[in-house]
């Protein structure tokens, strides 16, 4: 079975929506930060790439499964929150460039330990790999990965959604990503707030090192960096300041991406990230406010 | 409880925004502030929520406020109603309220039945966006996310700016109530006759310093008002 528009086929597409779904989940992990604190982690991608090389180091030492995934999240969590103690929390207030150029300083700072550590070829992460084996569902074969990751973000999106709506805490973020100085007055503690979105960030990267070790076992200081520069122009695309939007522009860049490298011929596919960037001028031309921002700006005297 | 500031002086870089001032707001009483713009009046309520550098003593009964946190300050027991309402357009009016439990203190359910007597619109509208309602009912929305915190001092600062005559009086009845439930309110206006005529007693700030007092007795007599003004 084959759709006629392009030569993609129902694995390409399915694949597709798996990039795009994980990707979505490092635009709300950048996102939930950048709410609070007004700062791009640029770093972010290598928090994915720590927890990447603990589920190597994990499938090195012939560890379960599970024990690799544990271990993932314990490296992301603590690196999150020291992450959050050293610079985020120091450099609170200042301008957005100064907390930028920071999170680009720890961002090659982790590369360049993950290279002293591990060298330039990494290591593998091989535990995980049964999942890039195909079900077939009604003669198509479609990778398992494909799958897991996209119920996974439909319910980490879901939990999120509930705990933003349903729960104190999360209408605490809300508010605080909205006007932080009016919520510190009505009582909102500003350091929990900050501390939760940090961790519920790192979690999601934890969570995105499993399945980007699934699509890509040879773990280098480099994994996850353009990964994170795609989806981090995917949430500009999208709406930097606004959360839906900006989960729905790193899903739709990764979702191109997907679909793109799976129908281009592999000696195309070098053209993707052309492809891809010039779509985004393309769409900050058009709609400078965000591809999915669809707010109007009423504001009352 | 009461609230005592004594010697309080705020600096902005070269700008002495208030100079040495000293009141107390007691349960039960309503203090105005009034001055020309510029008179130090946002800048003293800003000392006493921590959001502005203050020396000087800033007390809630017997403990000290200056030098905390603006959530600290929220958080035992003072309640700002801040200029321009600061309400949340995007979340709904029932969220805003849930907001301001943030500066709670008990654990026991809020008396939302007295906060919707008080303002009726806020329980009509709870469901909306907050920035859907008018600037009238988002003022009565924000002191209603005040009062939720059910605070032992509400600050409110010039909550009649830019609202309609009758939505005024609303705002000032509303008040009347909230002293009668034992608050103690101080309230910064550019409305000097309503004010000093609502007020227990009504500080006129020039320059940052307190210039005269007033009683409510005063708020007919012009030449006064007009003085305390030029002084």
């Amino acid at each position: 079975m084959t759709l006629a528009i392009l030569n993609i086929d129902w694995s390409t597409l399915a694949d597709g929506l798996a990039l795009g779904a994980t990707y979505a989940l490092m635009a709300v992990g950048i996102g939930l930060v950048f709410g609070v604190l007004r700062l791009v982690n640029f770093a972010y991608g290598q928090l994915v790439m720590a927890g990447a090389f603990a589920l190597a180091l994990a499938s090195e030492w012939g560890w379960p499964v599970w024990a690799g995934i544990v271990l993932c999240f314990a490296v992301v969590l603590a690196l999150s929150i020291a992450m959050e103690h050293l610079v985020f929390r120091p450099l609170r207030g200042h301008s957005p460039a100064v907390m930028l150029v920071a999170t680009f300083a720890v961002a090659f700072l982790l590369q360049s330990i993950a290279l002293l550590w591990f060298g330039a070829l990494g290591k593998i992460a091989f535990s995980l790999a049964f999942l890039n084996r195909p079900w077939t569902i009604s003669s198509v074969d479609i990778r398992k990965i494909a799958i897991v990751a996209i119920v996974v973000a439909i319910v980490c999106l879901a939990l999120l959604q509930l705990l933003l709506t349903r729960t104190e805490i999360g209408l605490h973020m809300r508010a605080a990503s909205m006007d932080f100085a009016t919520s510190r007055m009505l009582g909102v503690r500003a350091n929990r707030v900050i501390s939760f979105a940090v961790l519920i960030s790192g979690a999601l990267a934890a969570i995105v090192a499993v399945m980007l070790t699934v699509q890509n076992s040879q773990v280098t200081p480099d994994f996850a960096l353009r990964d994170t520069i795609v989806v981090l122009a995917g949430v500009v695309v999208g709406g930097l300041n606004r959360p839906v939007p900006a989960t729905l522009g790193g899903f739709a860049i990764g979702f191109a991406t997907g679909v793109l490298g799976g129908a281009l011929p592999t000696n195309q596919s070098q053209y993707i990230p052309a492809i891809v960037f010039a779509a985004v001028i393309l769409v900050l031309l058009v709609r400078p406010r965000g591809l999915f921002d669809f707010s109007r700006t009423v504001e009352r005297v | 409880m009461t609230l005592t500031v004594e010697g309080l002086d705020v600096r902005y870089g070269g700008v002495h925004a208030v100079r040495d001032l000293s009141f107390t707001v007691g349960p039960g009483e309503i203090v105005g502030l009034i001055g020309p713009n510029g008179a130090g009046k946002s800048s003293t309520l800003h000392a006493i929520v921590g959001l502005a550098p203050a020396s000087g003593s800033v007390r809630l009964g017997d403990s000290e406020l200056l030098g905390r946190r603006p959530e600290e300050v929220a958080r035992s027991g003072i309640a700002l109603v801040p200029e321009g309402r600061r309400i949340f357009a995007e979340l709904t009016v029932e969220e805003n309220l849930r907001l301001g439990l943030a500066g709670r203190r008990g654990r026991d359910a809020p008396d939302y039945a007295g906060l919707f007597e008080l303002f009726p619109v806020v329980h009509e509208f709870r469901s909306r966006q907050a920035g859907a309602l008018s600037g009238g009912q988002q003022q009565q929305l924000a002191i209603a996310r005040a009062l939720v915190a059910e605070p032992d001092v509400l600050l409110l600062d010039e909550p009649s700016l830019g609202l309609a005559p009758s939505v005024v009086d609303v705002v000032f009845d509303a008040l009347a109530a909230i002293k009668e439930r034992g608050l103690a309110v101080l309230l910064v206006e550019q409305r000097a006759q309503r004010t000093v005529a609502a007020a227990d007693r009504t500080h006129v700030l020039a320059h940052g310093a307190l210039r005269v007092t007033l009683a409510p007795n005063e708020a007919g007599d012009t030449d006064k008002l007009v003085a305390a003004y030029l002084s």
